[in-house]
């Protein structure tokens, strides 16, 4: 059953520094060409890990 | 011991910064640091060093989040502001070019060697029991204050934000985060990026 919201990455603010990749226990973002952090919106579980974790806070947690 | 081995590199960066008090020679180590994220960002336009081996970041997020040594306040949007990022990386690499500048002049014989480190680029402290005189040319090691000072001072600004904002805070300004990630765009340019 998919979770009633999930992760969206804001690319301007993102540095790609990855952390949200590492606290993602769903293995669910990914670095695009070392440029921003996207995430898969089919894996992910909305849990917020790493919009919390996020140094530059461009993670947002959206309903689906 | 779970995971990668990449995910404990923060040892690394302790053992780093400890080698660095018993002989400053070790310093020329972070070079590895320096080299590698340019190497993948260059050859293979991505930021994995950023993001799967950097020690220092892997530090700060064991520290922040793991041992709850961090506020978790938000970032000050100035911190990962275009112009703030970019201006640090300027600053950080005219710093460095001073430092190539000053071993230069060692090397040269027009200086003679300064057994301190430099913090913040102001503050200078005695560091000399670190270096036996004369054990290796003198440009060696004035390179070796140089490079630890500003491996040193990166440091203390990366706990200080680490301990002031996020684990990671100094990610969002780190001149190396940024001049890769400069390097990931122009190489994607054209790429839906």
């Amino acid at each position: 059953m998919a979770s009633k919201r999930y992760a969206r990455v804001g690319r301007d603010n993102c540095v790609s520094c990855g952390t949200c990749k590492k606290v993602c226990p769903k293995q669910a973002v990914r670095i695009v060409r070392g440029c921003y952090a996207q995430v898969d919106p089919a894996v992910c579980v909305g849990c917020g890990k790493c919009g919390r974790a996020c140094p530059t806070g461009c993670i947002q947690l959206l309903d689906r | 011991m779970k995971g990668h081995w990449y995910d404990h590199l923060w040892i690394w960066t302790i053992v780093y910064f400890s080698l660095g008090f018993f002989n400053i020679l070790f310093a020329w180590l972070g070079m590895i640091d320096f080299l590698l994220p340019l190497g993948f960002a260059l050859f293979g336009g991505n930021k994995w060093f950023c993001n799967q081996l950097c020690g220092r970041g892997q530090l700060c997020l064991k520290l922040g989040a793991d041992l709850k040594c961090s506020r978790n306040k938000p970032t000050p949007s100035w911190m990962y502001s275009r112009w703030f990022r970019y201006g640090f990386l300027v600053f950080f690499l005219a710093m460095f070019g001073n430092m190539l500048f000053q071993t230069w002049l060692v090397a040269s014989g027009a200086s003679s060697l300064r057994e301190a480190i430099k913090l913040f680029w102001t503050f200078s402290i005695p560091w000399g029991w670190t270096y036996t005189a004369g054990s290796v040319p003198d440009w060696v090691a004035q390179f070796s204050f140089g490079f630890y000072s500003m491996m040193l001072t990166s440091l203390l600004l990366g706990l200080i934000v680490m301990v002031l904002y996020k684990p990671r805070t100094w990610c969002a300004s780190c001149p190396m985060e940024t001049m890769t990630q400069a390097i990931c765009r122009l190489k994607s340019r054209g790429k839906d990026v």
